[in-house]
């Protein structure tokens, strides 16, 4: 393949977004989506392309690189692109799940106001995914890195008209603008050490010199880490997420679940040359990935909305990745991220066919039995939380009991590596219970809605919940159906898909304990090949196959406990959990999601707001600028006020303003000409 | 020969009887008149001191400004008879209607 086709790929879906933006309005709903769907096919099909190209001659590392963006003497910077065995999978993942998420809207939302906006916005991210995965310096990266967050802003923010949607994008730019000021620092120290932004020149460098250890590493290693925290929501920075949820569910399954949030675990293994020089920065990484699965895994047991429990999921699942990366398990994290991506999509658009069934309501503890009445959405969704569960052999246990097996052998710090493996254990076995508590909840038990109200219902929800998406086309459809409904196949076919990936989708990745042969890591070890050699060398003296067995049985134990409290819990005797802790402090603390927004608005909204409207309101606008703009306007009126008298209107009073100039000008003259001579 | 103040003095004055006239009057017909006068007490120091120096350019300028007088009476006259058909008066104190 001519590498040139490589700039193809995300220009596409940029084309697909002009059209859409400028002409979507006018155009039939069919071309819209249509037109989306086309500059969506084609970049995966290149991307098949560059798969087949891979598979036939064993490996695949290709660049292509622009004329100059940005020169400066000692300094420059091109748009470049490079491939390699990790973008080639981060592209299948966001082209192949994005097409599928593409299609799946095309059918979520039929009914919805600003059709043509939505699939705009969503191949309008699609562009700045794909450019930053496929980047190959820092900066490129960093403008892909900017993109999905407006692309986010704009999906969450898509109901405009409703304060909470339009809150919460806010919300998520504001959020991630303190990640993305780590991320500036980082750039412009490696620009000070490096004089380069390019991936190859500063690894180059680094690998150039083994003495370089900690020091100014790892104060790259740790601005890079705050950048991703802020976009892949890790403590202290994930509190836009769950907030993300107030977009349609397409969009969280596109973006807040399956591609734009692994970004930051994605750019943490694109940089692992320099983390890997630095044992406190990995740390660092580890310990806030394992804080941050428990911490939401925590909060997602409580949870009543089925997205916000997702959300948590998805903070949760994003920490196991930063637990990956944080013990050098760099290809076990991205194996997770991508048997994520299968999983948690799935989820979210099987949560959105429930949503859809139900008309517009999000509260579990108004579903339940819904099993027999939407029965592919049923088992898709099964598919989709035996997986995230941890239960083999579906996808999410091979690639989470990778990082935590890696864990566990952590031979820079054992003992970090024994504890930070047990938080992890603990929240495998939290996610079972949640995941478990969510498919209990809709699809088991009696049936808590009222069907013969869900019409109303709908109406109130859905004029409550995006007004602007309430119009007449979308009743007349609506009262078609009469109560809960199966979506429609356009919908159920992604399902379908995602379903069968999540369920064989880890066997690429079977470890050599199991009797696989762990063809996913080899295929990466030309990425992170200096670290997991010596992983593995260290993993093969430690930890045994033997041992490597107890631990997965051990973690699908838990998984299995964490089913089975669940089952006991919400399916035999449901009710019996809230009646004996639904009043107790530590349930209010975790139902409150540990106050933490409303510590961050003490702290830090509120205090801006005030120092704002004093410092910044009351002196700097009310005294320093409109204080000189006052100032200004009296010097002018003034000066105004004399002049003003020359302007007569009387004709002979200009002519004598005439002669007095000329008589000026002439006795300066006269005195210039005696003063020089 | 004569010397070349005397044409300066003449020229001086004349200008002087423009000017002053210029701001006296008021008469619009008078006024286009007292300007004619400054422009021919310029062209006579032209011509004065084009003949002292011996140099062309000076006559040169001379034809440049009756050209442009020329043609200056052609305009303003036309507003002259303009204004005049309009307001039935040639007093400038009159003619105020910017005034204010």
């Amino acid at each position: 393949m001519n590498p040139n086709y490589l700039w193809l790929i995300p220009v596409l879906p940029f084309a697909g977004f002009l059209i859409n933006g400028t002409l979507g309005r006018k155009l039939a709903r069919p071309a819209v989506a249509g037109i989306a769907l086309l500059f969506t096919a084609i970049p995966a099909l290149l991307v098949a392309w560059l798969w087949s190209t891979m598979l036939s001659t064993g490996a695949l590392t290709m660049s292509v690189t622009s004329r100059s963006w940005i020169t400066v003497p000692g300094f420059h910077v091109n748009f470049a692109f490079a491939v390699d065995h990790l973008t080639l999978i981060m592209l299948a993942v966001v082209t192949g799940v994005g097409f599928l998420i593409h299609i799946y809207s095309a059918g979520y939302m039929a009914h919805e106001e600003g059709y043509w906006r939505f699939f705009a916005y969503l191949n309008l991210f699609m562009f700045f995914m794909l450019v930053l995965v496929l980047a190959a310096n820092f900066l490129l990266l960093f403008v892909g890195w900017e993109g999905v967050g407006l692309a986010s802003y704009l999906l969450i923010g898509f109901y405009f008209t409703k304060d909470s949607a339009a809150n919460a994008g806010k919300k998520a730019f504001v959020v991630n603008r303190i990640g993305d000021f780590g991320f500036l620092l980082a750039m412009f120290l490696i620009i000070a050490h490096f004089g380069s932004l390019s991936f190859g020149d500063v690894f180059a460098a680094v690998n150039a010199h083994p003495a370089w250890q900690g020091g100014f590493l790892t104060a790259i290693a740790l601005l890079l880490l705050v950048g991703a925290a802020g976009k892949s929501a890790q403590l202290p920075l994930y509190v836009w997420l769950p907030d993300a949820m107030e977009g349609p569910t397409p969009v969280s399954a596109l973006i807040h679940a399956a591609t734009m949030v692994t970004a930051g675990v994605y750019m943490v293994c694109r940089t692992h040359v320099i983390f890997d020089r630095s044992p406190l920065a990995l740390s660092v990484v580890a310990i806030i990935g394992a804080a941050t699965a428990i911490f939401a895994a925590t909060i997602g047991m409580v949870q009543h909305d089925i997205k916000r429990v997702l959300a948590y999921s998805t903070v949760s699942q994003l920490g196991y990745m930063f637990l990956g990366c944080g013990v050098a398990a760099y290809s076990a994290a991205v194996f997770h991220l991508m048997t994520h991506a299968f999983f948690k999509a799935l989820l979210f658009l099987a949560a959105g066919s429930v949503i859809h069934a139900l008309s517009g309501e999000q509260d579990m503890r108004l579903m339940g039995g819904l099993k027999k009445r939407i029965p592919v959405t049923y088992w898709t969704m099964t598919a989709g939380v035996i997986a995230i569960a941890g239960i083999p052999p579906l996808a999410g246990f091979f690639s989470k009991d990778e990082i935590l097996y890696r864990t566990f052998a952590f031979e820079a710090n054992p003992m970090l590596g024994k504890l930070l493996w047990a938080v992890g254990l603990l929240t495998a076995g939290l996610t079972s219970f949640y995941m478990f508590r969510l498919w209990y909840k809709t699809f088991a038990g009696e049936e808590r809605f009222d069907e013969a109200h869900l019409g109303q219902a709908h109406a109130v929800v859905h004029a409550d919940e995006h007004p602007a998406g309430h119009d007449e086309g979308q009743d007349t459809s609506h009262q078609g159906h009469h109560g809960v409904h199966e979506s429609p196949w356009i919908m159920l076919a992604p399902l379908c898909i995602l379903a069968l990936l999540s369920i064989i989708g880890g066997w690429i990745g079977i470890p050599q304990a199991l009797g696989g042969s762990n063809h996913f890591e080899h295929f990466l070890d030309p990425v992170f090949a200096a670290t997991t050699h010596a992983e593995n060398a260290v993993n093969a003296d430690q930890v045994s196959h033997s041992m490597e067995l107890v631990l997965a049985a051990v973690s699908v134990l838990v998984a299995l406990i964490g089913w089975f409290v669940a089952r006991i819990f919400y399916l035999k005797k449901p009710g019996t959990l809230g009646a004996r802790f639904g009043n107790s402090a530590l349930y209010k603390l975790v139902a409150n999601k540990y106050w933490v927004d409303e510590a961050y608005d003490a702290t830090i909204v509120q205090p801006t707001v005030i120092g704002s409207r004093i410092l910044l309101w009351g002196f700097v606008e009310n005294v320093l600028v409109n204080g000189s703009g006052f100032v200004s306007a009296a010097i002018t009126r003034l000066f105004a006020s004399v002049t003003r008298k020359m302007q007569s209107g009387n004709i002979r009073s200009y002519a004598g303003w005439l002669a007095v100039g000329a008589a000026i000008i002439l006795i300066a003259m006269t005195a210039s000409a005696l003063h020089i001579h | 020969m004569v010397p070349i103040a005397y044409y300066l003095i003449l020229a001086a004055v004349l200008f002087s009887i423009g000017i002053g006239s210029f701001l006296i009057k008021r008469n619009i017909i008078t006024i286009f008149m007292s300007i004619e006068l400054m422009l021919n007490a310029v062209n006579l120091t032209f011509v004065a001191f084009a003949h002292q120096w011996k140099l062309i350019h000076g006559q040169i300028f001379v034809f440049f400004v009756m050209v442009v007088a020329a043609a200056e009476a052609a305009v303003g006259l036309a507003i002259i008879i303009a204004i005049f058909r309009t307001r039935q008066t040639l007093n400038v104190d009159n003619i105020n209607l910017m005034k204010n």
